[in-house]
C-alpha cells in the first residue's frame, strides 16, 4: 500500500468507526472473561469452602455448579462475539473495504 | 495382545492412510502443504482445533485426576478452556489477516526478517520438540499397556505413521486425521457418559452421592483441595494454561487453514463448544469411574492399585460400560489421538524449518515452492527420527514435568511477542528478540530450579524457586524485556519499524491485502 492510501484509509470516518466498535467489543468481552476466570481462581485460592458448600442440601456443591457455569459462560461469550461480529462488524468492514477500494 | 483393539486400530490406520493418499493428490503447492490451501471451513477447523486440545493426556489425565482428587481435576480443564475466548477476542482474526503459513509471518510483518524468524523458529522448535517427547513417551507406555506390543515398536510405529501423514498429505491429511479422531473421541466419550448416567438413573446428584460414599476423601472430592491453595501458584498456573494455548505453534498454524477472518472466528466458536462439551463429559466419566471402576476389585491388582496405573481409569471404565468391544474401540481412539496430535506438532516444527529458516532466512525468499516443500518433507523426517530417538532415551525418565513446562514455555516465548507485535506500535526487532529469549530462558530456568525438577527429578531437599509454575514470572519478564529493549531502541531501523505499524494495523483490522485461499 502506498503512504497516501494508508493515510486515506486511516483517516476515513468509517474505518475509525470500525476500529472503535471492534475495540469496544473485544475489550469488554476480554475483560469479562478475565474477571470471570481469575475471579474463580482467586475464589479457589482464598475461599475454597465457599465452593464446597452444598447447593441444595445434597452432596452436589456450589463449586460443581460454578464449574459447569464456567464452561457454559466461555461458550456463551464466544457466541456473543461471533454473533456481534457477523451482524455488526462485518457489514461495517465490508463498507470500509468497498469505500477504500481503488 | 489385545486383538479387538489392534484390529480396530488397524481399520483406523488403513482409513487414515487412504485419506493421506487422497490428500497427497491434492497437495501441490506450498500453500496446500502448510495450510491445506487455506480452504477449510470454520466447522472443519473448529473440530481439528478441538482435536488438538482433547489429547490423550487430557482424556486419560484429567479423568484420572478427577478419579483421585475429584474437583481439582476440573480446575485443569477450566484453565485450558478459558484460554479460548481470549484467543478469539484478541488474536484469532488478526492472526488470519496478517499471516500466511506460520505465526512468525505475523511477528516479522514489519520487523527485520532474519533475527525475528530465527527467534520464532527457535521458539517453535523448542516447544514442538518438548511436546513431542512428552507425547512419545506417554504414547509408548500407553500403547505397550493397551495393545501388548513392546515400547520400542510402539514408539517406532507412532514415528513412522506421523512422518507418513505429514510428508505425503501435508496439512490436509493432518487436519482430516485430527477431525476423524475428534469425532471418534467425542462419540466414544458421549457413549461412556451416557452409560454412566444411565447407571445412576440419569441423576448427577445420585452419581455424586455414590462417589462421595465410596471415595476415601469423602465429601472433600466435591470442593477444591490442595491443588491451587497458594494464590501465586494458582494465578501462575492459570496464566500458563490460558496463554500457553495461544503460544502453541501447531494451534496457531490452524488459523491459516481457513479462508478468511470470519471463518477463523467461527472455528474458535465451534472449537470452544466441542472442548467445553468434552470437559463436561469428563466430569461424568471421572466421577462415574470413582464408583464403577474404584469399587470393582477386578480393576485392581493384588496391592489394591489400579491395574496399569492411575491414567488407566477411563480405559477400565470403557470396559465396565461397554464390554471388551468398546474397550477395544477406546484403546484404538487413544492411540489415534496420540497420532493425530504428534502429526500436527511435526508439521508445525517442519514449517518453522522450511518456511522460516530455509525459505525466508537462508534463501531470503528466493526459494521456489518445490524446494521449500522438499525441505519441509526432509525436516519432517528428521523431526520424526529425533522424536523416536528422544522417546527411547527418555523412556524411563520422570518427564511428568514436561507437559506442564510446555505450556509455560509457550506462554512465555511465543505469546507475549506475538501479542505485542499486533497491538503495540512501539515493538522493534530488538525488543521482539530480547522478549522471546527472556521468556524462554526464564521459563526453563525457573522450572529447573522449581519443585518439579529440582526436588522431584534431581532429588534436592528444597526447591530454589518455590512455585511449581513459572508462567507469572517468565511471562512478565518476556513482556518487560520486549518493552525495555524496544523503547530504548533509537536506531533508524526501529523508527522505520514503528512507522510501518499503521499499514499493519489497517490490514489486521480490515483484512485488506490478507492472503486468501489458493485457487485450484
Amino acid at each position: 500500500m502506498t503512504p497516501e492510501r494508508i493515510a486515506s484509509i486511516a483517516n476515513h470516518p468509517d474505518f475509525q468507526h470500525l476500529v472503535r466498535r471492534k475495540r469496544r467489543l473485544n475489550g469488554s468481552l476480554t475483560l469479562a472473561m478475565l474477571v470471570i476466570y481469575y475471579g474463580f481462581v482467586l475464589l479457589v485460592a482464598f475461599s475454597p469452602s465457599t465452593l464446597g458448600q452444598s447447593l441444595s442440601g445434597g452432596v452436589t456443591t456450589v463449586g460443581m455448579l460454578v464449574g459447569v457455569l464456567m464452561v457454559l459462560l466461555s461458550f456463551a461469550l464466544t457466541g456473543i462475539y461471533v454473533h456481534r461480529a457477523n451482524n455488526v462488524l462485518d457489514p461495517l468492514n465490508d463498507k470500509v473495504k468497498q469505500e477504500c477500494a481503488q | 495382545m489385545n486383538w479387538t483393539a489392534i484390529s480396530m486400530f488397524m481399520v483406523f490406520v488403513c482409513f487414515t492412510l487412504l485419506v493421506t493418499r487422497w490428500a497427497a493428490l491434492r497437495t501441490r503447492s506450498a500453500s496446500d502443504f502448510y495450510t491445506a490451501g487455506g480452504g477449510l471451513t470454520g466447522m472443519q477447523n473448529g473440530l481439528a482445533i478441538a482435536g488438538d486440545m482433547i489429547s490423550a493426556a487430557s482424556f486419560l489425565g484429567i479423568s484420572a485426576m478427577m478419579f483421585m482428587n475429584g474437583y481439582d481435576g476440573l480446575l485443569y480443564a477450566l484453565g485450558v478452556l478459558a484460554g479460548w475466548p481470549i484467543i478469539l477476542f484478541l488474536i484469532a482474526e488478526r492472526l488470519r489477516n496478517l499471516g500466511k503459513y506460520t505465526f512468525a509471518d505475523v511477528v516479522s510483518y514489519r520487523l527485520a526478517q532474519t533475527p525475528v524468524r530465527l527467534t520464532s523458529a527457535f521458539g517453535t522448535l523448542v516447544v514442538a520438540l518438548m511436546y513431542l517427547v512428552a507425547q512419545m513417551v506417554g504414547a509408548g507406555k500407553l500403547i505397550e499397556l493397551l495393545f501388548g506390543i513392546s515400547y520400542l515398536y510402539a514408539v517406532m510405529l507412532v514415528g513412522v505413521l506421523m512422518v507418513a501423514y505429514v510428508t505425503f498429505g501435508g496439512m490436509l491429511a493432518t487436519t482430516w486425521v485430527q477431525i476423524i479422531k475428534a469425532v471418534m473421541l467425542l462419540s466414544g466419550t458421549t457413549f461412556m457418559a451416557f452409560m454412566v448416567l444411565k447407571h445412576f438413573g440419569f441423576s448427577t446428584e445420585a452419581m455424586f452421592a455414590s462417589a462421595v460414599a465410596v471415595h476415601a476423601k469423602g465429601q472433600a472430592i466435591m470442593a477444591p483441595g490442595g491443588l491451587l491453595s497458594n494464590p501465586v501458584d494458582a494465578i501462575s498456573l492459570g496464566l500458563g494454561m490460558m496463554f500457553g494455548t495461544a503460544g502453541l505453534p501447531h494451534i496457531l498454524m490452524r488459523f491459516f487453514t481457513v479462508s478468511d477472518a470470519k471463518e477463523a472466528r467461527k472455528s474458535v466458536f465451534y472449537a470452544t463448544g466441542f472442548i467445553g462439551y468434552f470437559y463436561l463429559l469428563l466430569i461424568v466419566i471421572g466421577f462415574g469411574a470413582i464408583v464403577m471402576v474404584g469399587t470393582e476389585p477386578s480393576y485392581r491388582d493384588a496391592a489394591g492399585a489400579i491395574i496399569g496405573g492411575g491414567n488407566m481409569v477411563a480405559v477400565h471404565l470403557a470396559q465396565a460400560v461397554g464390554g471388551n468391544l468398546f474397550l477395544g474401540f477406546i484403546s484404538a481412539v487413544a492411540f489415534a489421538t496420540i497420532l493425530a496430535v504428534v502429526a500436527g506438532l511435526a508439521l508445525s516444527g517442519a514449517s518453522a524449518v522450511s518456511h522460516d529458516l530455509y525459505a525466508c532466512v537462508m534463501r531470503k525468499g528466493q526459494a521456489t515452492e518445490q524446494q521449500e516443500m522438499r525441505v519441509s518433507r526432509i525436516a519432517t523426517l528428521v523431526i520424526g527420527l529425533l522424536a523416536v530417538v528422544l522417546g527411547l532415551v527418555f523412556e524411563s525418565q520422570n518427564i511428568a514435568f514436561l507437559s506442564g513446562l510446555v505450556l509455560a514455555v509457550a506462554a512465555s516465548v511465543n505469546f507475549p511477542v506475538l501479542l505485542l507485535s499486533m497491538f503495540w506500535k512501539g515493538l522493534t526487532t530488538r525488543g521482539a528478540v530480547c522478549g522471546s529469549m527472556a521468556g524462554l530462558f526464564s521459563a526453563v530456568v525457573l522450572v529447573v530450579l522449581g519443585p518439579a525438577v529440582w526436588v522431584n527429578v534431581l532429588h534436592n531437599e528444597q526447591a530454589l524457586f518455590p512455585y511449581s509454575n513459572p508462567a507469572l514470572f517468565s511471562m512478565s519478564l518476556a513482556f518487560l524485556g520486549a518493552w525495555v529493549f524496544s523503547v530504548t531502541d533509537s536506531s533508524a531501523r526501529a523508527t522505520e519499524e514503528r512507522g510501518r505499524y499503521l499499514a499493519q494495523f489497517i490490514r489486521s483490522m480490515t483484512g485488506i491485502g490478507a492472503a486468501g485461499a489458493s485457487k485450484h
